[in-house]
Parts: structure tokens; sequence; C-alpha cells
């Protein structure tokens, strides 16, 4: 465990040590101002609906840009050798990368916290949906952090982890609008897989352990398949 | 401890069609620094990558401090500091940051870390780039920063990949007199495909060619298996031609070549190989005198370790 947190601390310091946090801040931050504060004011409402309706089709770029070198970078330039040749499980590596990653996010979403704090200087702010619309993205945001690590485990590119990354997320995203055109039987099921169904439970503050479930789940799967990814190097 | 630190049997990798490492076998001794030959692609990098459990092999069994690779992986690397061949370090990291870094991910308490750290990092003089970024440092210094993260803990066992390829001539001797000063005490394996640095540094050798396993041995022992020597010659004429004294000299009994070399001013240069152990300089004394040419200088050297290395090894890769 100390050795993931290790490898998380350092990930960190990367992250902001580099240009790329600061960058991805910047878009993130820039979008979804314009889209929170187009409504605030345009609409005059006194919530965060629009700005949580927004965020599982943005997360789904913006994560995977998170994500894309934790695992491929360090493919390219070779120094996953010199970590993996530590005593260190590939497992503790997976998730010291995702810790990283998630760090980032959280520190993201905290800055968020700004646009909670506007509406309640103009108005009541809804509780409920505010605490559930922040944990969902939290959830939501790591399954696709971690759907990203496993992407970011397949190939030493950082583009091509991108594009896979943001590929998966951003089907499991598009399930929830394709439902309608989907035969009877398989509604339910896509419904079920769709990231975006989960969230819209969340962020009305209603918080369903199934939906928990669901983003552990996506977060559990996908870390695994990183790991048995990582070992496949083994494989004889 | 036990004393054989390394036992390697018949290991082999297989990539796709191409047997990378083929059943190779051998066995280091506590306090030995072995030196790993061969050229480039021969499999010396993939036999490191599968000591320090990198790479899982395809079949045969290695065993690292008792441990093996593939069972036991995480006991083998707690005895293990690795260096890989292009020493790939975090460049965003300063030298110190890297090792503390390295001394977590080993799980060193904080004190033994920072008096290591400060032992290590004189040792391999990394003092004045501490505080240095990695990415901006000369290809010399990343090399010992390489090292000295291998070192760090303290391992039984150091694995090193072309620990000198790419430094210049001063920084070759420094680092080799540090891995001398480590082999001491400790197990080494050096990879390299450099000949004076098996001499140098190795009190024993593996020459490894297109992954099969071609010598094993001491540097004298290897020198004293091939048999035959070498003369050097170089006459003054009174107008023979180079192509005459070469008939007469390849006649002679016992030498199996002649060249033609460079010689100096109105003198003609001859190396002669001789297959035998029999000492040929006194016939070639009296060739000359016969002949009335005039012998400037005359040397007889035994077989060297580039002979040796270049026929265990160069039919093979002109093969592949």
């Amino acid at each position: 465990m100390n050795a993931a947190l290790t490898i998380a601390k350092r990930e960190i310091r990367t992250y902001f040590n580099s240009p790329i946090a600061y960058i991805v801040v910047t878009v993130f931050m820039l979008l979804a101002g314009y889209l929170f504060f187009g409504s605030l004011f345009i609409e005059r409402q006194a919530e965060m609906r629009s700005y949580f309706n927004l965020m599982p089709l943005l997360l789904s770029f913006i994560v995977p840009a998170m994500a894309m070198r934790l695992i491929a970078e360090e493919k390219g330039t070779g120094s996953l050798e010199m970590l993996i040749t530590m005593p260190v499980r590939d497992w503790q590596v997976v998730l010291g990368k995702f810790l990283g990653g998630m760090t980032l996010l959280a520190t993201l979403v905290g800055l968020t916290l700004f646009y909670a704090v506007t509406v309640m200087l103009v108005g009541p702010l809804d509780r409920g949906p505010a605490i559930g619309g922040y944990l969902g993205i939290l959830l939501m945001g790591g399954s696709y952090m971690a759907i990203g690590v496993m992407a970011s485990t397949f190939t030493r590119n950082q583009i091509v982890a991108f594009i896979i990354g943001f590929a998966i997320s951003f089907a499991l995203f598009l399930f929830y609008r394709l439902v309608q055109f989907m035969p009877e039987a398989l509604r339910p099921l896509l419904a079920y897989l769709s990231v975006e169904s989960h969230f819209e439970a969340i962020s009305r503050g209603v918080i369903d352990s199934r939906d928990v479930v669901y983003y552990l789940s996506v977060m559990v799967v996908s870390l695994v398949i990183a790991t048995v990814s990582l070992e496949s190097r083994k494989w004889k | 401890m036990p004393e054989l630190m390394i036992q390697v049997e018949n290991l082999t990798k297989v990539y796709g069609a191409t047997r990378a490492v083929d059943d190779v076998t051998f066995n280091v001794r506590k306090g030995e620094v072995l030196g790993f030959l061969g050229p480039n692609g021969a499999g010396k990098s993939t036999t490191m990558k599968m000591l320090t459990c990198f790479l899982a092999p395809t079949g045969g069994r290695a065993k690292v401090a008792g441990f093996d690779v593939f069972e036991d992986s995480l006991s083998v690397r707690k005895h293990l500091g690795y260096l890989p061949e292009d020493t790939p370090l975090y460049k965003d990291m300063t030298v110190l940051e890297y090792l503390q870094f390295a001394a977590a991910m080993r799980g060193m308490s904080s004190d033994r870390s920072e008096k290591r750290i400060k032992e290590i990092g004189g040792r391999c003089g990394l003092r004045e780039v501490a505080g240095k970024l990695i990415g901006e440092l000369s290809r010399g210094y990343r090399q010992r920063a390489g090292l000295a993260q291998a070192m760090l803990d303290d391992p039984d066992i150091l694995i090193l990949d072309e620990p000198t390829s790419g430094l210049d001539p001063n920084q070759i001797v420094e680092i080799r007199q540090l891995i001398k000063e480590v082999g001491k005490e400790k197990t080494v394996i050096l990879s390299t495909h450099i000949l004076p640095e098996v001499q140098a540094t190795c009190s024993r050798m593996l020459i490894i060619s297109s992954g099969k396993l071609v010598a094993d041995g001491t540097p004298d022992e290897l020198r004293a298996r091939e048999k035959g020597s070498r003369y050097r010659l170089l006459v003054e004429t009174n107008g023979t031609t180079q192509d005459a004294i070469k008939a007469k000299l390849t006649g002679i009994k016992g030498v199996s070549r002649c060249d033609t070399a460079a010689g100096e001013d109105g003198a003609l240069a001859f190396t002669l190989d001789a297959a035998g152990d029999e000492d040929l300089r006194k016939v070639l004394f009296r060739a000359a005198v016969d002949n009335k040419w005039t012998l400037l200088e005359l040397h007889r050297e035994a077989a060297s370790l580039e002979t040796v290395f270049r026929n265990l090894t160069t039919h093979e890769v002109s093969k592949s």
C-alpha cells in the first residue's frame, strides 16, 4: 500500500510540475464556467443542474486526457522497467497511478465548489442535489479515470491511450442516449451500463447504493484489467 | 545467504519466431563480478530482464538470491539493484527527489534512507548535482544517478545493463572503479560489448551469441583456450617485392595466414597468424637471414580476448 501511495505522490508532483495539469484545469474551468454562468444569468436560476448535466459528457474527454500519460508515458520512455523491477506489485503500480490521477480530478472538482458558493450567494442552494452532484462527479470521474488508466496500459503512445480511453468512456456515456433506438429487450441493460443514468439519479440528491455499486464496479473491473494488461509482459 | 547468488538453468525466451535467449545455463557465486559479453542483440538485455523479473522466461528457470524469479519475484527484487539499458530515470525529478522516491519504493525507513542517500550520493559523485533535474544532467551524471539508485538499499546483487555506454573515458574509469569496489562484497553482473571493460572489471566472463552461451570462464582461461599466436614483422629489403616476401612467409611451416600491414618508409610490415603452440620467432629470424632481409621488428603475441570474442561470435552473427 505504501508503494502505491509513493507512486501516487510522484504522479501528483509530475502533474503540477508540468503544463498538463494547468492546461487541463484551464480548459475544464473555461468550459464549465461558460456553461454554468450562462445558465445562471440567462435562466436566472439559482441552481447547479445545468452544470451537473453537462459533466458526463465533459468529463468523458477531460478525464482520459488526464489519464493518458499515467502508464503509456512510462512505457514509452522505458522508466516503467525501472519502476516495476523495484519490489512492488503490479496492482500497486496501477492503484498508485489511479490515485494520482484522482487527486488531480478532485482538485479540479474542488475548484468548481466556487460555483456552489456563487449560487449560495444569489439564492438558497438546494443542498441535497449539490452534495449528490459533487459526489456523483467523483464517482463518475473515477470510473472514467480507471478506464483511462486501463487504456494507458495498452500502449506506449499517449495519443492512442487517450483515444481508447475516450472511446470507451464516450460509449458508456452514449448508451443512455441510444436506449430509445434499441430493441425492448436490450433497454434495461443499456440503461444500467450507462454512466449517465446513474449520475442523473445521484445528482438529483438520491444516493442509491445501486448507483454507487455501478461506479465502483466499473473502477474495479477497469483497474483489474489494467493490472492484467501490465502483467501480460510476463506471459510466456 | 546461499553461496550461489544466481542460478540459471536452461533459460529460454522466445519472441514469436526468434529465440532471443536459447537454453542458457550458468551460476554466479557471491563476490563475483560477471561480465556478460556479446554483440548487440545477442540476448544480454533479455537475460537481464528475466533475472530482474521484468520478463518471464519461456522455458527453464532462474534463481536469484535463492528465490525463483517467477514464483517469488518480490523477494528476488528485494535483494536486487538494477540499472536498465539507457538509464530511464524520471526526467522531471531532481537527483535527490529521485533517490528519495526510490528509497520510499523500497520501503526504507526515513533515517536509513537519509543516511544511505548521503553515503551513496557521495560515492557516486552526485553531491554537486543533487538539486538538479535529471533531464538536465549530462549522460555521465545520469548514469551515476541510475547506479546510485540501484545500490541504494545495499542489495546483495547488482545487475547493470551497459553501465558505461555513452560515457567519456574519464567517466568510464570512475564507474569501473566504483563497480570493482562494490564487487568486493556484492555480486555484480554487467553487460557490455566492449572488451577492455571485461578485462578491467570482471573476474569472470560469459560470452553470448545469438541467444546461446558460447563461453564461460575467467578472461585468462578464455584466452588460453584459443591456441595460436600472432607475429608482427617489419623488414627492410633491397628490392624484393612485397608479394615475394609474402609468398616466402606463407610457405613457412606453421603459418596459417599472412597479411601485409602498413609499414614505414622503405620497410614492409606483415602480420602472421600461426595455429600451433610452437614459437616461430627463431624460424622467422632464420628466414630473414637466409633471404637477406633486414629484420627491424619481430613481435609475438598470444591470442587476445578480441580474437576469442570474434571467433566465438562473428560467424553466428553473419548467419542471422
